[in-house]
């Protein structure tokens, strides 16, 4: 019931989601002694890592929405195009937004490539071969990664213009957090017209619902599985463009912590669900900067906070919060 | 006992061959072999512990690390002798309720397992409920979820400073004693009604609740034995390497068992045994690709560190793609078998 009130209304459901978070934080900051100042800090800080969840997040959910696997490479998808920030900054000399358009025409790239080398020879495999195949094109891209670049960390290079620091009133943060959650608001609101309205979205949104008959009606199931790996490896270029402004700092396996949060978020959110996923990043990256910031002593514990809030979720509400539960075809 | 026969004695002939050939070469071999040789029977048991749940029972859990950092923890808790503690644990010393117990190694590997189960337990009762995909991503947040509270709890696992000076095993009979033992059990259990059970849910579920399967009673209780197994071998594990960090249990360390069991065939012991051999033979065989190489006095630049592991996982997808069944697919090594193979070859000769 609570999804189909969530998913008739979203807008407001998204509000009274903030609300209710915007709340728990006040909450605990009264608690926690912490100014107001601070506090603002924290939410800009949780809000933009919530948005970079959110974008990767997206990766996963529209392919399990279509292949109803996981793809365990995405987060190396991720990984792959921060070094090709990397290197087009250093290496070739590019200004910010050309590596930025650059990264996001190359990283597709690699996701096709494994989406026709690992995924489609085992399209109508069983489920457990399709998840071994998708661990091995992650471990393999990550090994690539180490073999090519090294397994040191490589700085990320610095770009004053998203990391310039701009105090408004005693409230200090980095260009690059307003800039993150701008960015995933614009891509999320032209992706949901995209599946809504554009042809392409509409027959997407059929492949997902079944493909066979997609493919009876005319659709072209490839090219749509195609699709949709090209539309996540972008959401996973900007993101991972913006996370190494963020948190400089490339290691061939730094891919694979955010990965799973992602995908976490996914599931938390209702994997299928694009909104869901957006919901379910903002959850997680706010409350892991809200809880290292409201209850230090526990600041080990923040990569844990994921993990707890997918075990609840899927003892509670196993479809997210916004799926809706699925009869088991007998 | 009527039915002995000539195929138990066989049975039992080849098992104390492997105890003897064991203890033999224990004397025999130098330290580097002895210890490739100890990780492939430690590998061959954490196998079969994973094969047991995604094999044989057709779930799809990816918390073996987890379990075996369970196992490690309590052998490098309880074996490392009191005196050596404190050295270790400088920044925050020794909960005072565990600084001073000293347990045989053996006890410790039995007392690993059973934490382990207990944990897969506690775990599996609202998990197991899950299916597929999501098992799979449940199990292993909870064995990031273990290695997180290991790396925190300082005054118990030296946080992530890990223990060191964990008294070394390098003791090959005890390894494969434990390793024939884990396979004997495993192999009464699969034959037994319970293992028909199991193999009952892998093939349908809904089939296997309607002929009065009690779905959760079995999938825990083969989730809770192969965690027993996993903590065994992970404890095993850690007295091989002799230092236990919680990085050594990062959850891609499961992966190795996954590439084992699909390797070896899902639902076979044998291949899991076989493959656990050739994986961890042939890993430290590739070796060969991470030295710089020189062919007719010029440098092949291709040959750096790392390259080893892009050949291992190009051949992981290669048998993910290409040989589906693995090396045994559900089939086990008989003496039936064994017997038949000549058989087959005469027939070909026939056919000619």
């Amino acid at each position: 019931m609570i999804g189909k009130i969530f998913r008739n209304n979203l807008t407001s459901a998204i509000l009274v989601i903030i609300l209710i978070l915007l709340a728990i934080v006040f909450y605990a900051a009264q608690i926690g002694h912490m100014e107001g100042p601070v506090l603002l800090q924290h939410l800009v800080n949780g809000i933009s890592l919530g948005s970079l969840f959110a974008l990767i997040a997206i990766g996963y959910t529209m392919v399990y929405t279509i292949l109803s696997m996981i793809n365990f490479a995405h987060s190396d998808i991720f990984m792959i195009s921060l070094y090709f920030a990397f290197f087009s900054i250093t290496v070739f000399n590019m200004p910010w937004v050309l590596a930025l358009i650059c990264v996001a025409a190359a990283t597709p790239l690699v996701g096709l490539l494994i989406e026709r080398l690992a995924y489609r020879p085992l399209r109508g495999a069983p489920k457990n071969s399709v998840l071994i195949s998708a661990i091995g094109a992650s471990f393999l891209l990550e090994n690539a990664a180490t073999y090519l670049f090294g397994g040191r960390p490589k700085a990320f290079p610095d770009i004053p213009a998203l990391t310039r620091v701009i105090s408004v009133g005693s409230v200090n943060f980095q260009v690059v957090s307003i800039v993150i959650p701008i960015i995933t608001a614009a891509i999320l609101v032209i992706l949901i017209n995209f599946i809504h309205h554009a042809k392409t979205g509409v027959a997407m949104r059929a492949v997902a619902k079944d493909y066979e008959i997609a493919r009876v009606m005319g659709v072209n199931v490839n090219g749509i599985i195609s699709l949709t790996f090209i539309i996540g490896s972008v959401l996973a270029a900007v993101g991972g463009f913006m996370w190494g402004a963020k948190y400089p700092g490339v290691t061939p396996m730094m891919g694979v912590m955010p990965g799973l949060k992602c995908f976490v978020a996914a599931v938390v959110g209702g994997i299928g669900d694009i909104n869901g996923a957006v919901i379910g990043g903002f959850i997680l990256g706010l409350g892991e900067v809200l809880i290292v910031a409201l209850f230090p002593g526990i600041s080990g514990y923040r990569d844990a906070f994921a993990f707890v809030v997918l075990i609840v979720i899927l003892l509670v509400r196993p479809s997210g919060i916004l799926g809706s539960p699925v009869a088991e075809k007998v | 006992m009527k039915n002995i026969n000539g195929k138990t004695v066989l049975t039992l002939g080849v098992i104390a061959f492997t105890l003897i050939l064991a203890f033999i070469l224990n004397g025999a071999l130098d330290s580097y072999v002895r210890r490739i040789l100890n990780l492939c029977a430690i590998y061959a048991i954490i196998s079969l512990s994973l094969n047991l749940v995604n094999g044989f029972t057709g779930m799809f859990s990816l918390g073996q690390a987890g379990f075996m950092a369970i196992g490690a923890y309590a052998v490098a808790i309880f074996t490392v002798p009191a005196e050596l503690r404190a050295s270790g644990f400088y920044l925050e010393p020794m909960m005072p309720l565990l600084a001073n117990i000293e347990l045989p190694l053996i006890a410790a590997l039995l007392l690993g397992g059973l934490l382990a189960a207990l944990v897969a337990f506690v775990i599996g009762f609202p998990v197991l409920r899950l299916r597929g995909d999501y098992l799979a991503i449940a199990t292993l947040g909870f064995s990031e979820i273990i290695r997180i509270l290991f790396t925190n709890m300082q005054s118990v696992t030296n946080g992530a400073l890990g223990i060191k000076n964990v008294p070394q095993l390098s003791n090959m009979f005890l390894i494969y004693l434990a390793a024939v033992i884990t396979i004997a059990l495993l192999h009464l259990l699969l034959t037994s009604s319970y293992g028909r059970a199991l193999k009952a849910i892998r093939e349908d579920e809904i089939v296997a609740e309607a002929m009065g399967i009690n779905l959760l009673k079995h999938k825990l209780a083969a989730f809770v034995i192969s965690a027993f197994f996993a903590g065994v071998g992970g404890g095993l594990y850690g007295a091989l390497l002799g230092t236990v960090d919680p990085k050594n249990f990062i959850f891609t360390l499961t992966y190795n068992f996954v590439l084992i069991i699909v390797l070896g065939g899902l639902g076979s012991i044998s291949g899991t045994v076989i493959a656990s051999f050739i994986i961890t033979i042939g890993m430290e065989w590739l070796r060969f690709f991470d030295e710089p190489l020189k062919l007719f006095g010029i440098e092949i630049l291709i040959f750096r560190p790392g390259l080893r592991m892009v050949v291992f996982s190009v051949l992981l997808m290669v048998i993910v793609l290409f040989f589906q069944k693995g090396i045994m697919g559900q089939r086990e090594i008989s003496f039936d078998m064994l017997r038949r193979i000549p058989l087959r070859f005469g027939k070909r000769r026939e056919d000619r």
